[in-house]
């Protein structure tokens, strides 16, 4: 979403009006927007703003004030192993789930887009994915990953891996990352097929006529003009592996996250509303934040520069 | 231009087997026993518990925790799937329509103001939301459950780039005709917008059926509890007993997909175009 909307923005539609003419009113337009402004202020400024407010405070768990601790909740969280743990974790979670969903998508958008026949039956299969919940797919995963009837744990134990999801730290991040990936390839196939099909004939022609060689015809003619499309879903998939992974991730820990792995947005929920803890809950919530504003800046000014928009 | 080789319907067919297969064996599953899973495992084939095993679900009361029954969640999720797709639409048209076609100082300004909201997704300010939620007294209702996930400006970034693509010369002839801001609106933006409101309906009642972390956090009374609520309390259920409900917890995760599934399938056409059209 928000490399789209990066896209947009810096094509300098933002500033400047987009139409010739338009209405001139003075109260008219504050009654259009009062609604949506309404909701945003109650529901996503105030929240924010006392999330920073609070991450400077340690609050009594029972609800008897709160002290002014100016900087220690963020030297706690950063300095504390434990963060560093999760932190760590969530990186290389971000990175496996992002890669191999990206990688994934890919090869089957390339295959789908050169089959003619049974293109369709393909897509629809391939899309159908996409609705399906996070927690529902955690939960069908761990139908996979249960000890007792889980075929893949038969699997794993042929190969002599006695695999115990929910238990065993690895075991459980290699179930998170197969169910995560999984619930992500529907998503980015659908953006590079259509990326795919958006590539002119000629140009295609062109490649095949210049280059027999259908690997290095698609890595210097194909994947370069595919680049942007990749780009946006580089951003939202590492969106999707901090954030949206939080369900598959709650179902497949069972509420026992003690000796398993989690990622940074669950420990801002765990720390929060399970241990009470809501000024280190907060710094953390802000540390987040800052990442994922980074993130959006790191897109709109540097990666971008490197990509060329046909 | 392309040959088509064997080997892309080799790899597209395992793709789609490891995309689909386990729903279909999630289905399959459940219409079997528990014992008959216990015992055998996941099943490929169907049973002859579809009917004991679904009626169960959606009818039960307390089959996982005393008051709700599935039928009860099924309902909730529609409420909060439709309910959020359309709040969505309705404000994020308003103030799209309001950022395009009037020119008013604070514009600009407005813009960022939402379109700020893009940049956080809820899950980072979790916390304080609750917080809000509860002083207002909204905790346990429908209205804690959906409005703070309109708290975002995806529809507004959507409709404003669609009204930025409607034709000038159409504004200018309303105006000879003699029709005001209002009448613009309902005569011509909306009429002109119907593909686009459909798109987004999908998209969002997706979004908002499949919403968990919030329902989890806003909803301790079972009654508002929708189906990725009642996933939790199963999951809760099921660590204790003997030999788990795989079947009623499998229906149950049927129960959960079909309806968006149904509705991206069905709807592919448009459901595609409004994730990738606005972003040529």
């Amino acid at each position: 979403m928000m490399a789209r909307i990066g896209a947009r923005l810096r094509k300098g539609s933002t500033a400047e009006p987009a139409k010739r003419v338009q209405f001139d009113h003075k109260t008219l337009p504050w009654m259009f927007l009062a609604p949506q402004l309404a909701v945003i202020v109650i529901f996503f400024y105030w929240p924010s703003v006392q999330a920073v407010q609070s991450s400077f405070y340690i609050e009594d768990p029972f609800g008897f004030g709160s002290a002014f601790v100016g900087l220690s909740n963020y030297v706690d969280a950063l300095t504390s192993r434990e963060y560093r743990r999760v932190a760590s974790f969530t990186a290389v979670f971000t990175v496996l789930v992002t890669a191999l969903s990206l990688v994934l998508g890919l090869l089957l958008a390339v295959k789908a887009d050169a089959v003619i026949r049974g293109a369709a039956t393909y897509k629809t299969l391939l899309i159908s994915v996409y609705a399906i919940a996070p927690p529902v797919a955690g939960l069908v995963g761990m139908m996979f990953f249960d000890m007792h009837i889980g075929p893949f744990v038969r699997l794993a134990a042929f190969f002599g891996w006695d695999m115990r999801v929910g238990l065993d730290y690895f075991d459980t991040a290699f179930a998170m990352i197969t169910v995560s990936v999984w619930k992500q390839i529907p998503y980015n196939f659908i953006f590079f097929l259509s990326g795919l099909q958006a590539v002119p004939m000629s140009i295609r022609e062109a490649a095949a006529i210049d280059c027999r060689n259908g690997w290095t015809r698609f890595r210097t003619v194909v994947l370069p003009l595919l680049a942007p499309t990749a780009f946006f879903l580089l951003i939202i998939d590492i969106t999707y592996a901090l954030f949206d992974t939080f369900a598959v991730i709650d179902v497949m820990v069972k509420d026992k996250p003690a000796n398993n792995p989690i990622t940074l947005v669950y420990k801002v929920y765990n720390d929060g509303f399970r241990g009470n803890d809501i000024g280190g809950s907060s710094a953390q919530s802000v540390i987040l934040m800052v990442v994922v504003f980074v993130l959006t800046i790191v897109q709109f000014r540097f990666l971008e520069k490197r990509i060329h928009y046909g | 231009m392309h040959r088509t080789r064997p080997l892309d319907h080799i790899v597209l067919i395992l793709g789609a087997l490891f995309l689909v297969l386990p729903v279909l064996v999630a289905f399959t599953t459940s219409t079997h026993t528990a014992a008959d899973i216990h015992i055998h495992g996941l099943q490929i084939l169907p049973g002859a518990n579809f009917a004991e095993t679904y009626g169960t679900v959606l009818t039960q009361r307390g089959g996982f925790t005393g008051q709700v029954t599935g039928a009860r969640m099924l309902m909730n999720s529609m409420i909060l799937g439709i309910g959020f797709a359309v709040g969505k639409i309705v404000l994020s048209m308003l103030a799209a329509y309001a950022l395009v076609y009037f020119r008013f100082r604070a514009a600009t300004f407005m813009f960022w103001v939402i379109f700020t909201t893009l940049l956080l997704p809820l899950e980072v300010r979790i916390m304080p939301t609750y917080g809000v939620m509860s002083d207002l007294g909204l905790l346990n209702s429908y209205t804690g459950l959906i409005v703070p996930l309109l708290a975002s400006a995806t529809g507004t970034f959507y409709f404003r780039q669609f009204f930025k693509s409607i034709p000038d010369e159409l504004l200018e002839a309303a105006r000879i005709d003699g029709a005001g801001p209002i009448r613009f609106f309902i005569d011509v933006i909306v009429p002109l917008s119907r593909t686009m409101i459909a798109a987004i309906f999908i998209i969002m009642f997706v979004y908002g059926w499949n919403q968990y972390l919030w329902p989890m956090l806003m909803t301790t009374d079972e009654r508002f509890f929708t189906l990725m609520r009642g996933i939790k309390s199963i999951l809760q259920v099921w660590v204790g007993s003997q030999i788990p409900d795989y079947n009623q917890a499998l229906a149950l995760a049927v129960l959960a997909i079909l309806p968006p599934v149904a509705v991206v399938v069905i709807f592919q056409r448009w459901f595609i175009k409004g994730l990738t059209e606005s972003d040529k």
